[in-house]
């Protein structure tokens, strides 16, 4: 009780004085209060981002630069031999060259299938209702979920599939779906666009609701076939969200790492590699060297945040056609 | 648009039929699956539970793993709910010197694939005293939804009206009674919202656990795919399709009940792909 005397007294003793002086000083601690606050608000973040963010890409250009064995550990610098050695392994252009066609091929299926589907669901029928749930219920599980169903899937003992395209005369009875490199590739494409399409249909949805009605009104008066507002209206409108689409879904792409572990682990004949498959190598498997895996986690750090700025720079342009 | 042209009204159902048919039935096919004999270990004839029963005692057991599976989600779900509503509350309400810099921080995780941190967070986590430990493989799986969290939690706080928490403040709360009695409640749609996208992260990822935790520690995920790599070229598909629908069931019946905060996940863009 006592201790609330002094400081109503000083509340009273500035207003007292009033003025510009105490007005300011009042505003001041106000915004020093305000500050610390703030700071007290974002302690959690600030540590997260400090500890588990900052530390480990500080760690990962270290590493990166010296001889990191999984076992030894740290051994002394080397740099930049871990680059050398990396950019000499024939297995990384195979990687990249591999994972670029997977990115390529995902993208054009995905984004016509998303399209695809987001024109049949859009308009609000009542079955759509049910039609979006089951689209989107492969979102909801996992990818590694996703890939273990679809290994069983592709099964030569317990899958569906084996017995029909053996029949169709795309195989033999008894040889894998997996087996083969263009099996492999489509197989894993297939899960990932069953897997995906909910996902950027939504995205494709929320585009579409954004483009006004009264522009295909317009276009239906003026006597335009459907076939031409799709051209003239629907695509040019929502070039900001295919933008946006195809850079999450290229971005994504490039990072492909689960469904290849578990569909197959980088086979047959190294034919399915993927860049983060082989950092995963590098580390636990064929070298256990964490140096080189470093400078490959490094490469691939620098592509991607250049792939980011290009996402940025895309929806920075969406973003002034939109005010248009 | 209305649909009447071209497509015909029965040509339209046949096609959405179809395509409904087609994003289900995989799901379909490994339900009945695990309920059928077709693998070494389902013991009974005809549909059975044999596939779950062998399923409950592999390796270290199923409830070890799914145990596992819950300490995981667990953590990352109150972290980043703890960390992304006070970061929006403190980045919505209050100017303060460096927040810019914190929040551009903050977004940047988006751009840095995780990927590419896991080798580092690997030994780091081993410097921090969190080796082979899933409180660890929580807070990473955590820090990658904080931007996620802190964006959607900042514009919740941005909406709600200055007004109420000055009432609250008038009516004598401190600045933190007023956030967890007055504006904690009025985000709470936002807050099932993250809370639900990161338990769906963390309980289905794969290899987060993977690079930071042992097969002993692993969660569900981790431990089905360890499951099938381990018994050398002998693939017991029974087990395995038991384990998806024990993996899918808590994350399909929180999807279908919560659908639409999903979706409000989805569209707000900062889910990566």
């Amino acid at each position: 009780m006592v201790t609330h005397i002094p400081a109503a007294a000083e509340r009273v003793a500035t207003d007292a004085v009033s003025g510009a002086d105490g007005g300011r000083r009042r505003r001041r601690t106000r915004e020093r209060r305000d500050a610390l606050r703030g700071w007290a608000f974002i302690t959690p973040t600030v540590v997260l981002v400090a500890v588990l963010f900052l530390a480990p890409i500080g760690l990962v250009l270290v590493m990166s630069g010296s001889q990191w064995s999984l076992l030894g550990g740290f051994q002394g610098m080397n740099s930049p031999d871990n680059f050398r050695n990396v950019l000499a392994d024939p297995l990384l252009g195979d990687a990249v060259s591999f994972t670029l066609r997977y990115t390529a091929l995902t993208t054009v299926i995905l984004m016509p299938v998303a399209f695809f589907l987001a024109l049949l669901v859009q308009e609000s029928r009542r079955w759509n209702n049910l039609l979006r749930t089951a689209i989107l219920v492969p979102s909801a599980l996992g990818i590694a979920s996703a890939s273990l169903l679809f290994y069983a899937l592709y099964s030569p003992q317990i899958g569906p599939l084996n017995p029909i395209l053996a029949r169709l005369g795309l195989m033999d009875l008894n040889s894998s779906i997996l087996g083969t490199p263009g099996g492999a590739l489509w197989a894993t494409v297939v899960l990932i666009v069953w897997r995906f399409a909910g996902y950027y249909m939504i995205l494709t949805m929320v585009g579409l609701q954004a483009i006004p009605r009264e522009l295909y009104e317009a276009a239906s008066l003026d006597g335009a076939s459907r076939i031409t507002q799709l051209r003239r209206i629907t695509l040019p409108l929502l070039r900001p969200t295919i933008a946006m689409t195809l850079i999450l879904s290229i971005a994504g792409s490039l990072l492909a790492f689960d469904q290849f572990y578990i569909l197959t682990k980088g086979g047959p004949n190294n034919s399915t590699l993927t860049v983060v498959l082989l950092i995963y190598r590098y580390a636990f498997e064929t070298k256990r060297d964490l140096g080189m895996a470093a400078a490959l986690s490094v490469l691939v750090l620098v592509v991607l945040v250049a792939v980011s700025v290009l996402q940025l720079r895309a929806l920075g342009v969406s973003r002034k056609e939109g005010d248009r | 648009m209305t649909s009447s042209g071209t497509l015909g009204r029965t040509t339209y159902y046949v096609l959405t039929g179809l395509v409904a048919v087609t994003f289900l039935l995989p799901i379909l096919w490994v339900v009945v699956t695990s309920v059928s004999p077709n693998s070494a270990s389902a013991q009974t004839d005809g549909v059975g539970l044999g596939n779950y029963s062998a399923l409950a005692r592999y390796g270290e057991g199923l409830g070890s793993y799914l145990w596992n599976s819950v300490i995981v989600s667990t953590v990352a779900v109150v972290t980043a709910l703890v960390a992304g509503a006070m970061g929006g509350y403190g980045f919505a309400r209050f100017a303060f010197r460096g927040k810019n810099t914190v929040f551009l921080l903050v977004l940047s995780i988006l751009m840095v694939p995780y990927a590419a941190l896991l080798i580092p967070l690997a030994v780091w986590l081993n410097e921090i005293g969190l080796q082979n430990s899933l409180v660890g493989v929580g807070l990473v799986l955590a820090l990658f939804q904080l931007p996620f969290a802190t964006f959607m939690m900042r514009n919740a706080f941005s909406a709600v009206p200055r007004e109420l928490e000055e009432a609250a403040l008038l009516d004598g709360c401190g600045t933190v009674s007023a956030f967890v009695r007055v504006m904690l409640p009025a985000v709470r749609a936002p807050l099932v919202t993250v809370g639900l996208f990161v338990f769906l992260v963390a309980w289905n990822d794969f290899m987060v656990p993977l690079f930071l935790v042992g097969p002993t520690n692993a969660p569900l995920p981790l431990a089905m795919v360890n499951m099938r790599q381990q018994t050398m070229g002998v693939i017991d598909y029974g087990i395995t399709t038991a384990g998806v629908v024990v993996l899918a069931i808590p994350a399909v019946v929180l999807f279908l009940s919560l659908q639409r905060h999903y979706i409000r996940g989805f569209t707000s863009g900062a889910v990566k792909g």
